[in-house]
């Protein structure tokens, strides 16, 4: 039986990836979960110095998921290389690295920073709702979306996955922008922006007032985004958005996915990318499919 | 190191108004737990999907259980007023960096707890073998009180209203009781809290206090829980859930 999926030249032993900033760098689910298990893992966003992040309140639970204005909190890339690289790396998973940025320049920073060092693929994000400059500001409009994947581009030595926005209202428009502009491959869907009021205080719960809503609830919207986009590009996909089991993975996979990361379901069970390898091995065996790839993209 | 595990209710009951008292086997997690850490306790319900940080309130390592005392104020809080005696329930711990006690006969304690903020405060009155003293603030009812003076420390209550022991909050009692300590170990209402810490830097006590705020993931990895920590000259955002949720309450930014 072979679960093992290419992204643009590396090889992931299975199709389930973490989503980025749900997962840290692997540190605290090591504990919890088994991290060899996983085919890769991405990282929290990473920027070219540290970025202090939003005002507490940053979570609160919806019906079904939950909405988060984190705003991209990290230590900055060079703490990355120093700390969490060598951590992963005693791991057999593959390293995906997220960067974040208020700019062009900023993402190239990062990007030139990560030239050289022992990781797998780099993640753009150009889709985060929870910052004032760059992140979705970047990745709702089309012609912004190749001009920075072209910019970005030209610094990389790994290939490059695009993270679209689901707060546009045609998303093949930005995904075939990203591959025009260089994208080696696409993942989709980040947070749609959500809110909540708390109608005892009279005020929204995040301090924001606005955040990114995911979870189980936006299963079915991310898995149409992922679908449409699979029928206009010819890169690799990566199919995120409540993602919560092996069940869930493989809609996303015969919508046309090559991989899929678990997000906010990491905290729903800390183990719910091993269980989620485990769903899909035994759909594989319960079917008799020999090879994932044979299932991938069979939805018309 | 943590612990997912299914912890099976041994008892749960009423022991004040809307205030639940839960005993729970889960030996892995009672095993590693120390005082003032928190588990992460699973509503599984479908639609609340984030789990519910509730403080250790009591550990007994031989049976493997922990005691759980919570307010229902939510949807989370009412699902686990309804367990009873032989449910299950999935529970992830310990968390948190827990109090770092004194272990000095030589040393008197304050504990200073308000409201719902007392219950972790009771195991550490357990754990610690010096002299020791808890100052309890309540709204109007007080609740656990008696477990203090079982674990033999002296035991002074506050209530808003006047209902019971002295009127008026935790401070004015320190305050007009003139209590000393080397050191004071505190959870409760942020504002309680604030002025808890203005006293006790004051009067030159160490002052520990634990904090809350809204988690995810309860294990540090998403950055969801965190306030600003200051060392005296800068500031950054500290996770409540892995940094904490006990601080010194000089690093703790109050405003
Ligand atoms: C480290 C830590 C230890 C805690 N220990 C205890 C304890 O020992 N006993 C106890 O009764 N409670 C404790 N709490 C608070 C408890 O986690 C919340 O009351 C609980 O999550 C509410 O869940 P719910 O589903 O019932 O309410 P929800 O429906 O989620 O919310 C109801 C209200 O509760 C408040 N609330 C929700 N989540 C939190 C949160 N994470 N922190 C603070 N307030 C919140 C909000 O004001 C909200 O409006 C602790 C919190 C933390 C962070
Ligand atoms: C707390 C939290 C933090 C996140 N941080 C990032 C981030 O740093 N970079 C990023 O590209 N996406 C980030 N995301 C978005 C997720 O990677 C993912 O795209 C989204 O949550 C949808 O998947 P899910 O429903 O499985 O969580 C974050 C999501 C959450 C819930
Ligand atoms: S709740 Fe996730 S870091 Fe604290």
């Amino acid at each position: 039986m072979n679960t093992k999926v290419d992204i643009c030249g590396v090889e992931l032993k299975n199709p389930v990836m973490t989503a980025s900033g749900t997962f840290g760098s692997g540190r605290e689910f090591s504990e919890l979960t088994d991290l060899n298990k996983i085919g890769a893992v991405t990282v929290k966003g990473v920027a070219a110095v540290p970025w202090k992040g939003n005002p507490a309140p940053r979570i609160a639970e919806v019906y079904g998921g939950m909405l988060n204005s984190v705003g991209l909190q990290n230590p900055g890339v060079k703490h990355f290389i120093e700390n969490d690289i060598p951590f992963l790396r005693q791991y057999d998973t593959k390293i995906v690295v997220n960067v974040c940025g208020h700019s062009i320049d900023q993402y190239k920073d990062v990007v030139k920073e990560l030239r050289g060092q022992d990781i797998d693929l780099l993640e753009l994000n150009i889709s985060c709702p929870n910052v004032d400059e760059g992140g979705m500001a970047f990745g709702t409009d089309p012609v912004m979306v190749e001009r920075v994947v072209r910019e970005v581009k030209k610094e990389a030595d790994k290939p490059l996955i695009v993270k679209l926005s689901p707060n546009v209202t045609d998303i093949t428009a930005t995904a075939k922008a990203a591959v025009c502009g260089g994208a080696d491959a696409l993942s989709l869907i980040n947070t749609l922006t959500g809110m909540k009021i708390d109608i005892h205080k009279r005020a929204p719960v995040l301090y924001r007032k606005i955040g990114g809503m995911s979870g189980p609830a936006v299963k079915p919207v991310a898995l149409r985004m992922v679908y449409e986009v699979c029928k206009c590009v010819d890169v690799p996909v990566i199919g995120m958005g409540g993602i919560s089991d092996g069940e869930d993975a493989l809609e996303f996979i015969m919508a046309g996915a090559t991989a899929i990361a678990i997000g906010t379901a990491n905290f729903v069970d800390p183990r719910a990318t091993a269980n989620t390898v485990k769903g899909i091995e035994e759909y594989m065996k319960k079917y008799n499919i020999s090879d994932i790839n044979e299932i991938r993209g069979i939805i018309e | 190191m943590k612990h997912i595990e299914r912890a099976r209710v041994i008892s749960n009951r009423y022991i004040g108004d809307n205030i639940c008292d839960l005993v729970m086997e889960c030996s892995g997690i009672a095993r590693e737990s120390r005082a003032g850490q928190f588990v992460e306790v699973y509503p599984d319900n479908g639609k609340n999907i984030l789990a519910r940080p509730i403080s250790i309130c009591e550990i007994n390592k031989i049976q493997g259980t922990v005691r759980l005392v919570f307010q229902i104020v939510g949807k989370g809080t009412e699902l686990f007023s309804a367990l009873e005696p032989g449910d299950t329930v999935r529970v992830l711990g310990p968390c948190g960096n827990g109090y770092d006690l004194v272990d000095d006969v030589e040393k008197t304690v304050l504990l200073v707890g308000g409201g719902i903020g007392i219950p972790p405060l009771l195991e550490a009155c357990r754990e610690l073998n010096c002299s020791k003293t808890a100052v309890l603030g309540y709204r109007s009812d007080p609740f656990l009180a008696d477990g203090f003076a079982d674990a033999g420390a002296k035991v002074y209550i506050t209530t808003d209203d006047g209902s019971a022991g002295f009127k008026g909050n935790v401070v004015d009692l320190l305050k007009a009781e003139d209590i000393k300590a080397d050191v004071i170990y505190s959870c409760g209402p942020r504002i309680m809290l604030k002025f808890l810490s203005q006293w006790a830097v004051e009067q030159g006590i160490d002052c520990y206090v634990s904090m809350e705020e809204r988690m995810a993931c309860g294990i540090g990895a998403c950055v969801g829980c965190a306030i600003p920590i200051t060392d005296g000259k800068d500031w950054t955002y500290k996770k409540v859930c892995k940094d904490g949720p006990v601080f010194d309450c000089r690093e703790v930014v109050w405003q």
